[in-house]
């Protein structure tokens, strides 16, 4: 298996390219006008989740576990067919 | 490298795309029955739609070598209305014979609604009757986590053959899920959503190469006919051996596949 050197010399400069999309994505929205919808502390919650993730979960999952809707009971109908990215009541709670 | 593509929707793609993954090595592929990015009109579309998935399908394939199989079902986008689905689910016995058809899928749940579940639950009494295997479908993004625990809870009820049940579209958060309760489980390699090779490998590294497979789910969407077999070149730069390559792209589907007794090599 790759050493953690390795890894990063896989893929350090694609994560790099990423990261500063993401930051340049929020400077974006700060920048232009109106109000940011639920998604926005949406991904602020879940960049701080990929932070800090909780014991025994992964950055990643912490990730998915942010933005996801852990309700557990079906819904009455569909109301829209797709999915926003983040889930709305979840953030708003 | 050989490899079989599980879940790809080839009726979207061109033959030029057939082309494209015969000369990379794809040796199978199977397409299960799916949404076609609209709502068709009438149960008499999937008559249609069920032709082509038996018979047009694998003939196009044929002439590249491939072995083209299917999954026969209303899909879960088209399932909220449970009269029309209902009407189109009774025109699967009718077809369940035809000698490429694996078994029942790509069901599942889209807005985790009462009525997709009511549907997903009828299917699978339907692929129990047949004694068909299952493949399915989670849903997209936030839905993922709660689709999962649904479908997982009335898989549990109906006391399936787990080990002829895939789910489908794993990510990090639910493929620990699936694999813990004995299905086997598949990563989608897609643009946006879904996963990525690099993430689909940190998947197979973290929980396992065992009941697990790869595919593209190419469709009419921006998707990657090729992504198995670029996965597969990615494993290889991550100092993955051959044999290993080999069983997740080509000996896990050959094995899940296999309990369908339609699926010859």
């Amino acid at each position: 298996m790759p050493t953690k050197k390795e890894i990063q010399d896989l893929y350090f400069m694609d994560a790099r390219f990423k990261l500063l999309e993401i930051a340049s994505f929020l400077d974006r929205v700060d920048r232009h006008e109106g109000e940011a919808d639920f998604r926005h502390p949406a991904f602020a919650k879940a960049l701080a989740a990929m932070q800090n993730p909780p014991e025994g979960t992964t950055r990643a999952q912490a990730v998915h576990l942010a933005f996801s809707d852990h309700s557990t009971e079906p819904a009455e109908t569909a109301g829209i067919q797709f999915a926003f990215g983040a889930h709305k009541e979840e953030v708003e709670s | 490298m050989r490899y079989i593509e599980p879940h790809a929707h080839m009726v979207s793609r061109t033959t030029a795309d057939y082309q494209a993954i015969a000369q990379v090595g794809c040796e199978a592929l199977c397409e299960p029955a799916f949404w076609a990015g609209f709502d068709r009109a009438s149960p008499q579309g999937f008559y249609d739609y069920y032709r082509q998935l038996t018979e047009y399908e694998p003939a196009r394939a044929a002439k590249f070598g491939i072995k083209h199989f299917c999954w026969l079902c209303i899909n879960p986008k088209e399932a909220e209305d449970p009269v029309f689905a209902r009407e189109v689910m009774a025109m699967i016995p009718e077809f369940i014979e035809k000698p490429t058809v694996l078994g029942i899928g790509e069901i599942g749940l889209n807005k985790n609604t009462k009525n997709e579940l009511a549907i997903f639950e009828e299917h699978v009494e339907i692929a129990k009757k047949y004694d068909q295997a299952i493949l399915i479908h989670t849903p997209h993004l936030e839905d993922k986590l709660k689709g999962t625990r649904l479908i997982l809870d009335a898989l549990n009820n109906a006391n399936v053959d787990r080990s002829r049940v895939i789910i489908d579209h794993v990510e990090e958060h639910t493929a620990p899920l699936v694999l813990d309760q004995g299905y086997w489980a598949g990563m989608t390699l897609y643009p946006e959503s879904k996963c990525s090779p690099a993430r689909a490998i940190d998947i197979l590294e973290t929980f396992g190469m065992e009941n697990i497979w790869m595919n593209s789910a190419c469709d009419w969407g921006i998707s990657d006919p090729l992504a198995v077999i670029k996965t597969a070149l990615e494993m290889k730069k991550r100092q993955h051996s051959p044999e290993i390559i080999d069983k997740v792209i080509f000996e896990n589907p050959k094995k899940f596949l296999s309990q369908c007794p339609n699926f010859k090599l």
